[in-house]
């Protein structure tokens, strides 16, 4: 059997993309490698998912089972749990997806692809922490895991590092689970999460955020029992003389996730440096022909919602009928941190494109152009300004490109 | 005059209110949620809240939970402390009641994961 698409991973990415895939009636097959689908979100217990798509403010869980509860009404999607991808290839235009599990090693084949297999946290050994390695020091998705699931406190003096979205909701749930947050020190000058997150998470619990500063030594045996804090200076490296030892039975990593491409890589699927994904057109398809690549997988997203609408865009692309040869307009850009897609397909364009961008750094004020040829052909200002870690989406009526057209995407920001 | 940041959606607009003769001016906001929520937020705040109950059953040893609504910032953490307390011993559905009244708010707990169709069949 040759299914029509198989998705690796049952997050909200790829039950969104098996949903849009299969819409058609086409057989689609979900690889999940945990027991349940739901991905992250099962872990995140927290409220504000769906405010775009749904209009409602769900927890992750919620929002999670509404596309389960619709992918185990089709019958045309399998959904196969505690199967892991072991390897892939592809042979005579099909693609074979090898899985390890309980029965053994299987192989499925199919006529397209897409990896919606997410992210994984940066961890504290990648973030030049020296000292002793006691038990205590979690990654947050790891606290998370122990405090929304298992139900254990993984400690009762914490220490978090790291100012990301999921270092300042673990203070939050850690200060209503009981436990002490000391503080949330951040080694960049801004702070890395929502704001608004800054606002219900540490203002409203009176958690102090260090900003500059960053944990450079943890001390104890067994146990952690206390770090090294430390200033920085712009290039995050310590300043001598400012060290201060805090008392504490944990430490908390939020320092940043990565998307997880090993297995995109291994068909050769290019990457894009500043995302950390692969490079995709405006359907989502990687450089491999038939190969697409959503959600986290294909660049950290800070909305589920936006996980959502990119995973349907690849499932709609493979539900439909044409399948002509592509035709690729790199897109080139300046001012921005990073930019999806970053390459056109000009044969399937349709009458509006979607693009996600994030700023390269902090604007008070920005205006953002498109130039074909170099000439002006969209405009967009942004006057309450813009942040690295509030991503941005944009809708622009291309008009008709050529092969050896220059498109150009500039971001002009302002800071007076 | 107060230095606020909206919460109601990811947006989080910075907001400035002044309360002037009991009348809250906003600015900032970009939209009418922003005035609704600095009026809220310098009278009565009130927030939302989220958290996991114990349950009796070893596939799912935690639930999740949240508010229906809003319930006043500062029954936040009695209601914490309130959820420690709690152990469901039925398989309920997502979107049951766990609590009818919260602390007398009027405010409804609410179940947001299904425990009934995790649960392995004995």
């Amino acid at each position: 059997m040759i299914y029509r698409a198989i998705v690796i991973g049952g997050g909200p990415a790829g039950l969104q993309a098996a949903l849009s895939a299969g819409e058609a009636g086409h057989p689609v097959l979900i690889i999940e490698r945990e027991s349940r689908p739901g991905g992250i979100l099962k872990q995140c217990i927290h409220d504000g998912f769906g405010v775009i798509r749904f209009g409602e403010k769900l927890s992750g869980p919620e929002y999670a089972e509404r596309f389960i509860d619709e992918v185990q009404k089709k019958e045309n999607i399998t959904l196969l749990l505690l199967h892991f991808v072991i390897s892939i290839s592809k042979e005579k235009g099909v693609f074979v997806v090898r899985t390890t599990s309980k029965e053994g090693i299987t192989e499925h084949r199919s006529e397209t692809l897409v990896f919606a297999n997410g992210c994984r946290e940066r961890t504290s050994r990648q973030v030049n922490i020296h000292g002793t390695r006691p038990a205590g020091v979690l990654t947050a998705g790891t606290a998370q895991y122990y405090v929304n699931l298992m139900g254990a406190l993984p400690g009762k003096r914490c220490v978090i590092l790291g100012s990301g979205d999921i270092g300042l909701i673990m203070a939050r749930r850690l200060t209503l689970e009981g436990a002490e947050v000391l503080g949330v020190y951040e080694a960049k000058d801004k702070p890395g999460g929502l704001t608004r997150n800054l606002y219900q998470c540490l203002t409203d619990f009176d958690i102090p955020l260090h900003l500059s500063k960053t944990v450079s030594h943890v001390f104890g045996e067994e146990r952690v029992e206390a770090v090294e804090v430390v200033s920085v200076d712009e290039n995050m490296c310590p300043l001598a003389g400012t060290e201060e030892i805090i008392e504490c039975d944990t430490l908390i990593v939020s320092v940043g996730l990565i998307p997880e491409n090993e297995l995109a890589e291994s068909l050769g699927t290019k990457m894009d440096a500043k995302t950390k994904g692969a490079i995709v057109d405006q359907n989502m398809m990687t450089s491999v022909n038939g190969a697409y690549a959503v959600g986290n997988a294909l660049h950290v997203h800070d909305l589920v919602d936006y996980v959502s609408e990119c995973a349907k865009t690849a499932g709609e692309h493979i539900a439909g009928e044409k399948r002509e040869e592509r035709n690729l307009l790199p897109i080139e850009q300046e001012g921005l941190l990073y930019l999806v897609p970053q390459q056109l397909d000009i044969n399937s364009l349709k009458e509006e494109e979607v693009f996600y961008f994030r700023s390269a750094c902090e604007y008070k004020k920005g205006e953002l152009k498109i130039y074909r040829d170099g000439e002006e052909i969209y405009k967009k200002k942004y006057a309450m300004g813009l942040k690295p870690p509030e991503m941005e989406k944009l809708k622009v009526k291309l008009p008709p490109l050529e092969r050896e057209t220059r498109l150009k995407v500039v971001l002009e920001g302002k800071n007076e | 005059m107060s230095e606020l940041i909206c919460i109601v959606c990811p947006n989080g607009c910075r907001l400035t209110a002044t309360v002037k003769d009991g009348k809250v001016s906003v600015i900032g906001n970009k939209c009418k949620k922003g005035i609704t929520f600095a009026e809220e937020e310098l009278t009565a705040p009130k927030r939302s809240v989220t958290g996991t109950v114990r349950t009796v059953f070893k596939e799912f040893p935690v639930a999740p939970v949240r508010t229906d609504g809003e319930i006043p910032k500062d029954k936040v953490l009695a209601l914490a402390a309130l959820l420690g307390k709690i152990k469901i011993d039925a398989p309920l559905s997502r979107g049951d009641t766990v609590i009818e009244d919260i602390l007398g708010t009027g405010v409804k707990l609410i179940l947001t994961s299904d425990i009934k169709s995790k649960l392995t069949e004995e």
